[in-house]
């Protein structure tokens, strides 16, 4: 789609250019950035001190038992899963065309791609996801990790990640705000709760 | 409009002694969480200088940058519009929100809209618009502007948060726990953001090689907003660009740690393109911008990443309040902002700073802040801004500090005759250092005089 206003593209970018502004290099960003000794337990306390839990397993036959040991897993009347055979869905994600229809949904299990030990985030996409807003309108979440797949920092992070798909997000824990007197509140627009699966 | 005077403005928040004192150390304690995030990382230091230098290369060729976004956003199905004032972006947000026949807009946090007054358009409009984020619809609802750039209602107490509830969303009289009113809150969100025609967000990076733009909430509001209704629009200032993909990696790690001392905020939205079926726009604001990229002694302020660490720490925005600024950006960034854009209006914000240079030490982008503040006050004199008492008071001073034997005369006369004064002479509204303070005992012998007896001539 072509914009409709030329003129002001025009403008702001001959405005740009009739400055003379001092070169500078682009950094190359291959410093000695921070290695942990074990990024696994570096992960979890991350994530436990973003607010979320881990919860290791030791294959995925755990996953079913393990879910149902959870409260907000087991009293969801709605429940939503991204990981094949898993996470008894009520609800079919891919089936709905309007994401409004994802209102209720009281327990989404997610599967990420990645993990940060230094800040707890895990990597998300919309590949194979019809709806994005399963990641936010959802109650508690599950999200399923491979221990392997945890790295030290961010800038490793960036280098395994493909841009193709057209939404990707870093989640640190459930939502949250401290917006009231800085008082520290979990669950503010997003999940109320963050459960973290770890395979090995 | 009339020209903004910090000190008047800030009157009245000083005058309540114990909010100025609690607002003082509510930021304080977000800045000691800061300096343990910083102290967190050995790197810290490298990856600030990394940061501007990743900054000041961008906006050496912005113009191929904005080119190149432009172009590898618009492969990715997003349409692009540019903007070089406030009014033509506005102008644009009406025509697309019109476009679709949207009555009902949520918005999450985003600086350029405040500072293009986007609400008080749609709204004459027809159009309703609801900040989403707790902190910005709590201000929204007490019909005032935001008073951080992070933390939009830090300077409102829960018992404050409790009774705008109370009006507005049905909450409990008297109620102010922030678990109950932040519950309370969500209910009330959810179903604007499920009523949503259109959502609004504003851009911490975009990324020129990817066509790709970032956004960062904790509490998931912009996602929330963006993820249901059909409309996205994302309004950004043309120095949010960073070349490539893995310099958010920089940015990222900086961010959080800088506003809140969080490892990272909760969720970082990377956009690549609309949704199937859906609308994507971007909005390249300039709105001055460029004018500051083309004074050198300026031009790094267009750094900034809006954090708010500079005003955590300043011992002026700590204890004058964000409102006192009168200006979107408050705080030592703002008070290099507004004046570059506007020095007769925003003259006073540059006087409204110690040079202590704290700002200068904790900005994640190395901002120059302070050294900044001093030459923006130069420029204030130069185009004849300077209050008549204070341009003849620096005159005076000018003419005492230059001459060596006048100064010790002076002092020696004031040291005998200050005791003397009646205090009416010293204590009136000509003296402002007398205002809220004691002048300081005279002693009895100068510094001078002091450090010639203890070490003779020399
Ligand atoms: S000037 Fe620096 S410290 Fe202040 S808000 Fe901008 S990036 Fe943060």
């Amino acid at each position: 789609m072509v914009a409709n206003n030329k003129s002001d593209r025009t403008a702001i970018l001959n405005a740009i250019r009739q400055h003379e502004v001092s070169d500078v290099e682009l950094p190359d960003l291959n410093a000695d950035w921070i290695e942990y000794d074990s990024p696994l337990e570096q992960f979890v306390q991350s994530l436990e001190s973003v607010g979320g839990r881990v919860v290791r397993l030791e294959s995925l036959d755990q996953l079913g038992q393990e879910l149902e040991k959870l409260d907000s897993f087991a009293t969801a009347k709605v429940r939503c899963s991204l990981v094949a055979g898993q996470g008894s869905p009520t609800f079919e994600l891919n089936q709905v065309d309007d994401p409004h229809d994802l209102e209720d949904i009281d327990f989404a299990l997610l599967s990420a791609e990645l993990g940060v030990a230094e800040n707890g985030a895990v990597w998300m996409t919309d590949d194979g996801v019809r709806h994005r807003a399963v990641f936010f309108i959802a109650q508690h979440l599950g999200v399923l990790l491979s221990a392997s797949q945890i790295v030290s920092n961010l800038h490793q992070a960036y280098q395994r990640l493909e841009s193709s798909t057209a939404f990707g997000l870093f989640m640190s824990g459930p939502s949250k705000t401290a917006d009231i007197e800085q008082s520290l509140v979990i669950g503010a627009h997003g999940a109320r709760s963050l459960t973290l699966f770890l395979l090995p | 409009m009339h020209a903004i005077e910090h000190a008047k403005e800030a009157k009245e928040f000083i005058e309540s002694r114990g909010r100025a004192t609690w607002h003082d150390s509510a930021l304080w304690f977000v800045r000691a969480k800061r300096d343990k995030a910083a102290q967190s990382l050995p790197e810290w230091e490298i990856l600030r200088e990394t940061a501007s230098q990743i900054k000041q290369h961008t906006a050496s060729r912005l113009a191929d940058y904005l080119e190149k976004f432009e172009a590898n956003a618009t492969r990715l199905g997003a349409t692009v519009h540019w903007a070089a004032t406030a009014d033509e972006h506005n102008r644009i947000v009406m025509e697309i929100l019109q476009k679709h026949g949207a009555k009902k807009v949520v918005k999450s946090k985003s600086m350029l809209t405040e500072e293009c007054h986007l609400n008080p358009d749609l709204e004459a409009a027809g159009i309703e618009v609801v900040d989403t984020d707790l902190g910005e619809r709590i201000v929204q609802l007490r019909q005032e502007p935001p008073s951080h750039i992070v933390l939009p209602a830090i300077h409102i107490k829960k018992a404050e948060v409790g009774e705008v509830f109370h009006q507005h969303l049905g909450t409990d009289a008297g109620a102010d726990d922030p678990d109950y009113l932040t519950e309370a809150a969500r209910q009330h969100l959810r179903e604007k953001f499920c009523a949503a025609d259109a959502g609004i967000t504003g851009v911490n990076f975009a990324v020129a090689e990817t066509g790709e733009f970032v956004v960062c909430t904790n509490e998931g509001n912009a996602d929330l907003g963006t993820s249901l209704p059909p409309v996205h629009i994302a309004c950004m200032g043309i120095e949010k660009l960073i070349p490539r993909q893995k310099d958010l990696g920089v940015f990222l790690r900086l961010l959080a740690r800088s506003a809140t001392g969080q490892p990272i905020t909760t969720y970082s939205s990377h956009f690549r393109g609309p949704r199937s079926g859906c609308e994507l726009h971007i909005i390249l604001v300039d709105n001055g911008r460029s004018s500051i990229l083309g004074r050198e002694d300026f031009r790094r302020s267009l750094n900034c990443i809006r954090c708010g660490a500079c005003m955590n720490t300043c011992p002026v925005y700590r204890r004058s309040g964000g409102h006192s600024y009168g200006t979107t950006v408050p705080g030592p960034i703002g008070s290099i902002l507004a004046p570059a854009r506007d020095p007769g209006q925003h003259h006073s914000l540059p006087f409204a700073c110690s040079l202590c240079g704290s700002c200068t030490d904790v900005c994640p982008v190395k901002i120059d802040l302070h050294h900044q503040l001093l030459t923006m006050r130069g420029e204030v004199k130069k185009a004849g801004h300077l209050p008549a008492l204070k341009r003849w008071g620096m005159w005076a001073m000018g003419i005492v500090l230059r001459r060596n034997w006048l100064y010790g005369f002076l002092g020696s006369v004031g040291r005998k005759l200050l005791p003397l004064i009646p205090r009416p002479l010293i204590y009136n509204r000509m003296n402002m250092w007398g205002r809220q303070r004691e002048l300081p005992q005279t002693p009895a012998k100068s510094f001078r005089q002091l450090y010639r007896e203890r070490y003779g001539r020399k």
